[in-house]
C-alpha cells in the first residue's frame, strides 16, 4: 500500500515540473502590459501560419517578465524598458544569458481629458507635475484645480521608462521620484478609464491605449522646441520627444523554435503587425 | 490485519489533524526566513518608521509607515462604519425580526458573504468612486474613504452571523428575568441580552475587523494606492497588502525589494494574529 502510494508520488513529483515547463513546439511569452496587445497579434498570426506550434503570450509587466526569464519560466521576456545590471546579475548567477531584442518603438502619450483645457506641455513642465512641484491646473493655464497624477504600477516598464526620461530627464544622478500622492494604478485601460471621466488627472501610457476619450498632450523638449504629438510619423522622425524601444529578452541568442518566432516578428510581416496594433515599427 | 489497517487510518487522520498547525508553522517560518533577510540591510526601525516607499530606486527607499498608517485608517473606517450597522442587524435578527423576514435577513447576509471581493472592488469602482468624488468634491474619487465604505460591506456578514449566535447562545431564562421584572423590550435587549452576550459581540467585532485588514483586491482597486501619509480619510492611500499583491511579481528573487515585501508580509501576520488572538481571548471569557 505504501509502496503504491510513493511511487505515485515520485511519478507525480517527476512529471510536474516536466508538464509545467516548455514542450518541444510551444513557446511562453511574458512581460511588459504595454506589448501584450503586439505580443498576442503576432502569436495569433504566427499560430495560423504554423498551426503544430503553440505560443502563449501573457502580460503583468516589464518587470514580471524578465524575472520569469530569469527564473526560467518563460522563454521570451517583452519589455518596454532595457534590463537592469542587476536584473543581469542575478540572471548570471542563476545561468541565464539575457539577450536583447529591439523589436518596435512606442511612443509615450500623456493624457488628460478633454475637457481640460491645457495642451501642451515641455517635458520640464511635465517633471514638475509627475514630482509635485506644480500642484494646481492653474499655473498651467487652465482650471483651478488640484492636480491628480495617475502612474503605474513599479513593475511597469513604462513607469520606470517615464521616471528616468521624463523625471529625471536621462539624468543618471538626479534623484527625483514620482509624488507620493501619485495614484498607483495598475494598468494602462485603467488610466484610460480614470482619464476618461476625470477633469483634474494627468497620467501616460503607450499611444496604443489613446482613444477618442482622452487628449494626448502635445510635447516639446524645452520652451524653444516645437511641440509635438504623439503619433506614429513623429516618433519615426523623432521629433516626439518620449519614445523609447520595446525589447524582446531571450535566453542567450534565440534558437530553435524562439528564433523562428523572433525572425517573424522581425519580419516585414510582423512590423506590420507592428504598425496595427498602433506601434512603431523598427525595420522597414 | 484488522488492527494494523485501523492504525493506519487513526495515523492518516492524526496526520490531517495536525495538516493545519504544519502548514501554519511552515508558511510563517517561510515568511520569517525570507522577511528577516531584509534586515540585514535595513534596520527595522527604518523600515517600520520610514516615511517613504520607493522601492525599484537606486538605493531602494523602504519605509512601510505610510502603508501601515494606510492599512489602519481604510480598517479604522471601514470599522467604524460596519460595527453600529452589523452589531444592530444582529440584535434585529435575533430579537426583533419576525420568524419570516428573520430567514429572509440570514440568506441576503450569507449572500453578502458570498459576493467575491473583486466583484466589489468592481462595483466600488463604477459607483462608489464617482459618488464620492462628487458628494465631497474631491479631484479624485480614489480614496481610503471608498475603500472603507466596500470593505464594511465585507466585514459586516462575519460581525452580524457571529454576533448574532452569540446573542443566540445567552440562557432563556436571562430574558424571561428581565421581562418578567418588568423591564420593556428594549430594556431587555440593551441591559441584559447586550451585555451577556457582550464577550460573542466583541470577538465578532475582532474577527470582521481581521477580515478587513487582510483584504487585497477592492482596496487596490478602489483606494488610489498612493504611499503617502494619511492626513484624511478623503486621500489615496495605499495598503500592506495591496503593495504586496502589485509588487510581489516584479520583485526578483533575492532582491532587497523581494525580501522587503516578505517582511511586509510578517508584519501583517502579526496584526491579524494579535486581532485573532484577541477574538479568541474574548470567546473563551464567554465559555
Amino acid at each position: 500500500m505504501f509502496k503504491k502510494i510513493l511511487f505515485f508520488l515520485t511519478i507525480f513529483a517527476f512529471a510536474l515540473p516536466a508538464y509545467a515547463g516548455s514542450k518541444d513546439n510551444s513557446i511562453q511569452i511574458k512581460g511588459s502590459d504595454t506589448m501584450v496587445n503586439l505580443g498576442q497579434s503576432w502569436a495569433e498570426v504566427y499560430m495560423e501560419k504554423n498551426p503544430t506550434e503553440f505560443i502563449a503570450v501573457t502580460g503583468g509587466g516589464s518587470g514580471t517578465g524578465l524575472s520569469s526569464l530569469i527564473s526560467g519560466t518563460c522563454d521570451i521576456a517583452m519589455s518596454s524598458r532595457n534590463i537592469k545590471d542587476k536584473e543581469i546579475a542575478i540572471a548570471k548567477q542563476k545561468g541565464i544569458n539575457p539577450y536583447e531584442i529591439k523589436a518596435a518603438l512606442d511612443g509615450l502619450a500623456v493624457v488628460v481629458n478633454p475637457k481640460n483645457p491645457v495642451s501642451k506641455l515641455t517635458i520640464g513642465q511635465l517633471a514638475q507635475i509627475f514630482t509635485g512641484k506644480i500642484k494646481n491646473w492653474k499655473d498651467l493655464g487652465g482650471i483651478d484645480s488640484k492636480i491628480v497624477i495617475l502612474s503605474r504600477e513599479v513593475n511597469s516598464g513604462t513607469h520606470v521608462y517615464f521616471k528616468e526620461h521624463v523625471l529625471r530627464n536621462n539624468d543618471p544622478n538626479s534623484k527625483e521620484e514620482f509624488a507620493p500622492g501619485a495614484l498607483m494604478l495598475s494598468s494602462s485601460q485603467a488610466i484610460a478609464d480614470e482619464v476618461a471621466g476625470n477633469i483634474s488627472v494627468i497620467g501616460y501610457y503607450g499611444m496604443g491605449y489613446i482613444s477618442t476619450k482622452q487628449k494626448p498632450i502635445m510635447v516639446a523638449k524645452d520652451e524653444k522646441s516645437v511641440y509635438e504629438a504623439p503619433t506614429i510619423e513623429n516618433v519615426i522622425n523623432g521629433k516626439y520627444p518620449i519614445s523609447r524601444p520595446l525589447f524582446l529578452y531571450t535566453n542567450g541568442e534565440p534558437k530553435g523554435l524562439v528564433k523562428k518566432f523572433v525572425d517573424f516578428c522581425l519580419s516585414k510581416e510582423g512590423q506590420d503587425i507592428v504598425l496595427k496594433t498602433d506601434f512603431v515599427p523598427v525595420v522597414k | 490485519m484488522r488492527k494494523f489497517k485501523e492504525f493506519i487510518i487513526e495515523k492518516l487522520i492524526f496526520i490531517c489533524g495536525i495538516a493545519s498547525i504544519l502548514f501554519v508553522a511552515l508558511i510563517f517560518l517561510f515568511l520569517l526566513k525570507e522577511g528577516l533577510a531584509l534586515f540585514k540591510i535595513i534596520s527595522p526601525s527604518a523600515f517600520l518608521l520610514g516615511k517613504s516607499w520607493y522601492p525599484i530606486s537606486e538605493p531602494a527607499q523602504l519605509g512601510i509607515l505610510p502603508l501601515i498608517l494606510g492599512s489602519l485608517i481604510v480598517t479604522l473606517g471601514a470599522a467604524i462604519i460596519s460595527i453600529p450597522i452589523g452589531v444592530g442587524c444582529a440584535i434585529y435578527i435575533a430579537e426583533v425580526a419576525p420568524a419570516k423576514t428573520k430567514e429572509v435577513l440570514k440568506a441576503g447576509i450569507e449572500l453578502l458573504a458570498a459576493i467575491p471581493s473583486v466583484v466589489l472592488g468592481f462595483v466600488g469602482m463604477v459607483t462608489l468612486v464617482p459618488l464620492v468624488k462628487t458628494l465631497f468634491k474631491l479631484p479624485t474619487g480614489l480614496t481610503a474613504l471608498s475603500g472603507s465604505i466596500m470593505l464594511a460591506f465585507m466585514a459586516m456578514p462575519t460581525i452580524v452571523s457571529i454576533a448574532e449566535d452569540a446573542l443566540y447562545s445567552v440562557p432563556k431564562n436571562y430574558k424571561e428575568g428581565a421581562l418578567a421584572l418588568g423591564a420593556t423590550h428594549w430594556q431587555t435587549i440593551w441591559r441584559v441580552m447586550l451585555p451577556a452576550a457582550s464577550s460573542g459581540i466583541l470577538a465578532a467585532i475582532m474577527l470582521g475587523i481581521g477580515r478587513v485588514i487582510g483584504e487585497t483586491m477592492a482596496v487596490m482597486m478602489i483606494t488610489g494606492n498612493a504611499a503617502v501619509m494619511p492626513n484624511s480619510i478623503l486621500q489615496p492611500i495605499r495598503t500592506l497588502t495591496a503593495t504586496i499583491a502589485a509588487e510581489m511579481g516584479e520583485a526578483v528573487v533575492g532582491s532587497e525589494h523581494y525580501f522587503a515585501l516578505f517582511a511586509i508580509g510578517i508584519v501583517l501576520f502579526f496584526i491579524s494574529f494579535i486581532i485573532n488572538v484577541t477574538a479568541d481571548l474574548f470567546l473563551h471569557k464567554k465559555q
